[in-house]
């Protein structure tokens, strides 16, 4: 069953200059961008910064206004709402439904409210009365791994990692459908982010939670998601089952991020490299595919024609002219 | 009584390096006596968590440990043995003969090269300045230098981005002049403080590719300070392992990642999202967090959240440092295990 379907998402911003503000241009920053959560499901959004798979968490979330394209929203069963036209008023009700966990824990928690306030704020807000909301704080607590008494303090006495659970426990309260993470462990050192993606993968075991994971680290997005959806300069490039992905990339772009990927093990180190040249600039971005200036595999179609998804594999789609004929290299 | 440093391989020294933060409320122990010694042509990897206290042993070695954090105890020794040794501890920290070191003797490169860089300036000038800084090159044959570095560096079209300033450049163009401002006095050592971890992943391999051929090709001494156990296996000779100011491992990388001595060690690469796991797969945690360095555990830093920790000893008693040039670990289990 499908949570969330995204289709043909378009997100510009105007760039202006000038004494009078003209418009001079514009950022495509997400361009015909297409995907499908399933219940249960996580899928990851990767890519290098500027790719704007940040932008598209944020279309989701409304928190932007996308530019055109449908953004279809399942609060349950054989009900289906296309969010992206919706106004604010319209969107309140669906708001509970969608919850986000942040990167950073030190800046998403208001440092003047008590912890328990902080979990109980959705609450309050969704009409629940004091008694009820207190048990659901304390069972929040309980889910993420807290102390109760935790409740009563603030949140500069927790750790990264408490903090982010903090996070967590406030994003889980209202029992959302569809939880939104942005980088949500970047910030975090490696023996605790390991805690809160153990975390994560036992709330969504125990909660049939539907996420979707924008990342820009291709270890953690391994251990988290179902499925991954690589983007470039604006565009999915390649989206496939998570070991597929790793195992068989079938985009050079894919193949270039994954080489480039520090891998912890000296006896690799031949098979680390670096792609040629910068990521590309969304306001002007190449003709044909914008990653053809670094594929060492381009040829001449590839700087005139802007390549298509097409499903080269069952599940795995690539948008390369080339994919059927290249052999690339993966990590299993 | 520290022991004698005599070896002229040894480009600079560190014994038993003590850095305290004096508050109102007592010191707090930033680092615990630290020691260890870069070699020309080598790569020393320091690696550990937030607070651990890599950046501070760097920032004590050139002397910019700001108040009230100050050297408590200890030795920094440049060209330790011969005749122009240098104790970098104890020069004044704003005195001439430290400011020659900084930057000359010593090039810097940071996370966030804006750190370095002014805004007001065009890179060229500012590279140009510390070269004048540090030779008596003329301020054209200077900027001849500055076009070679920037080539170097592997700037495209180095004649006119010369004249560029650091807002114009992205990202990885600007770690790419930190890098050459950093050679600009032709240093012997270098120290690069997480220089990758503000970059994209492609633009990391790129510049840690970058450090790796002019850390080979000039032979300097590289310390190599990162959060990321990928960047040690990748650019590492010898890694140190530091947990809460003290260095808790230290070995050569083959070792290290092969056969880890300290539970710490062992811990931490286990906690490593690893790019072949399988789908969903659980990873091995170290419980609880690093401690406030306010709070240091008694006995061994690491014991509160040790998995093989030996009742009666390593709460009460600090296990012994490793002896600077040595392998091994501050670890009373692993030491155990040695001499077993």
């Amino acid at each position: 069953m499908t949570v969330l379907e995204v289709d043909g998402l378009f997100k510009e911003f105007p760039i202006r200059s000038g004494l009078l503000q003209r418009e001079t241009g514009r950022v495509r920053a997400v361009q015909d961008v297409s995907f499908s959560i399933g219940r249960g499901e996580t899928l990851a959004l990767v890519g290098e910064s500027g790719c704007g798979k940040t932008t598209v968490s944020r279309c989701i979330l409304r928190a932007l206004p996308p530019t055109k394209g449908a953004i279809r929203f399942s609060p349950e069963p054989g009900k289906s709402i296309d969010m992206a036209p919706l106004s604010r008023r319209a969107l309140r009700p669906l708001r509970r439904h969608i919850q986000m966990i942040f990167q950073d824990p030190y800046a998403s928690l208001n440092p003047r409210m008590m912890v328990g306030d902080i979990i109980a704020e959705p609450l309050l807000v969704n009409g629940m009365p004091a008694a009820q909301r207190s048990a659901r704080v304390r069972e929040l607590l309980d889910l993420v791994g807290l102390p109760a008494a935790a409740r009563a303090r603030f949140p500069h006495a927790f750790s990264g990692g408490q903090r982010q659970r903090i996070g967590i426990a406030r994003a889980l309260a209202l029992d959302p459908t569809l939880v939104v993470a942005d980088e949500p462990v970047s910030a975090l050192d490696v023996s605790v982010q390991a805690q809160i993606i153990n975390l994560l993968l036992d709330l969504q075991d125990r909660l049939h939670l539907s996420m979707l994971f924008v990342a820009h680290d291709l270890g953690v997005v391994r251990h988290v998601s179902d499925r991954v959806a690589v983007m470039y300069v604006g565009r999915i490039v390649e989206t496939a089952p998570t070991t597929a992905l790793y195992a068989t990339p079938r985009h050079p772009y894919t193949e270039a991020l994954l080489a480039a990927v520090p891998k912890a093990d000296p006896a690799l180190r031949d098979q680390t490299s670096a792609p040629r040249g910068e990521i590309a600039d969304p306001a002007n971005p190449p003709p044909g595919c914008a990653f053809h200036p670094r594929c060492p595999y381009a040829v001449e179609r590839c700087r005139i024609e802007l390549p298509a998804l097409q499903e080269i594999a069952p599940a795995h789609w690539s948008a390369c002219h080339r994919s059927a004929e290249l052999s690339l290299r993966g990590v299993a | 009584m520290a022991e004698p440093v005599n070896n002229s391989s040894h480009a600079l020294s560190v014994r038993d390096l003590v850095v305290d933060f004096v508050q109102d409320t007592g010191a707090i122990r930033a680092l615990d006596g630290v020691s260890l010694d870069l070699h020309a042509g080598r790569v020393l990897g320091v690696v550990g968590e937030s607070g651990c206290g890599k950046s501070v042993t760097a920032r004590a070695i050139l002397r910019l440990i700001d108040r009230p954090g100050r050297i408590a105890s200890g030795r920094v020794l440049l060209d330790p043995g011969s005749l122009e040794q240098q104790e970098l501890s104890a020069l004044d920290p704003e005195g001439r003969a430290m400011r020659k070191v900084r930057g000359g003797r010593i090039g810097l490169i940071f996370q966030e090269p804006m750190t370095a860089l002014s805004v007001h300036y065009t890179v060229g000038n500012q590279i140009i300045e510390a070269i004048r800084a540090h030779s008596d090159l003329s301020k054209s044959a200077a900027r001849e230098r500055v076009v070679a570095l920037l080539h170097e560096v592997g700037i495209p079209r180095p004649e006119t981005r010369i004249d560029a300033y650091p807002f114009q450049l992205s990202g990885g163009l600007r770690q790419r002049v930190g890098i050459a401002l950093a050679l600009a006095a032709e240093p012997q050592i270098l120290i690069a403080d997480e220089p990758t971890t503000a970059l994209d992943v492609t633009t990391q391999a790129q510049i840690l590719a970058l450090l790796r051929r002019l850390q080979r090709t000039k032979g300097v001494a590289l310390m190599l300070i990162t959060h990321d156990m990928g960047v040690i296996a990748q650019m590492a000779d010898d890694v140190a392992v530091m947990y809460l100011g003290r260095i808790v491992e230290f070995a050569p990388v083959a070792r290290l990642f092969v056969a880890p001595q300290h539970p710490y060690t062992r811990a931490l690469l286990r906690s490593v999202p690893n790019l072949r796991a399988v789908p969903r797969e659980r990873l091995a945690t170290i419980g609880g967090a690093v401690p406030h360095p306010g709070s240091r555990p008694v006995g061994c830093p690491f014991h509160p959240r040790c998995p093989e920790v030996i009742p009666g000893l390593c709460a009460t008693q600090a296990p012994p440092e490793i002896p600077a040039g040595q392998s091994g670990a501050s670890c009373f289990h692993a030491m155990a295990e040695a001499d077993a």
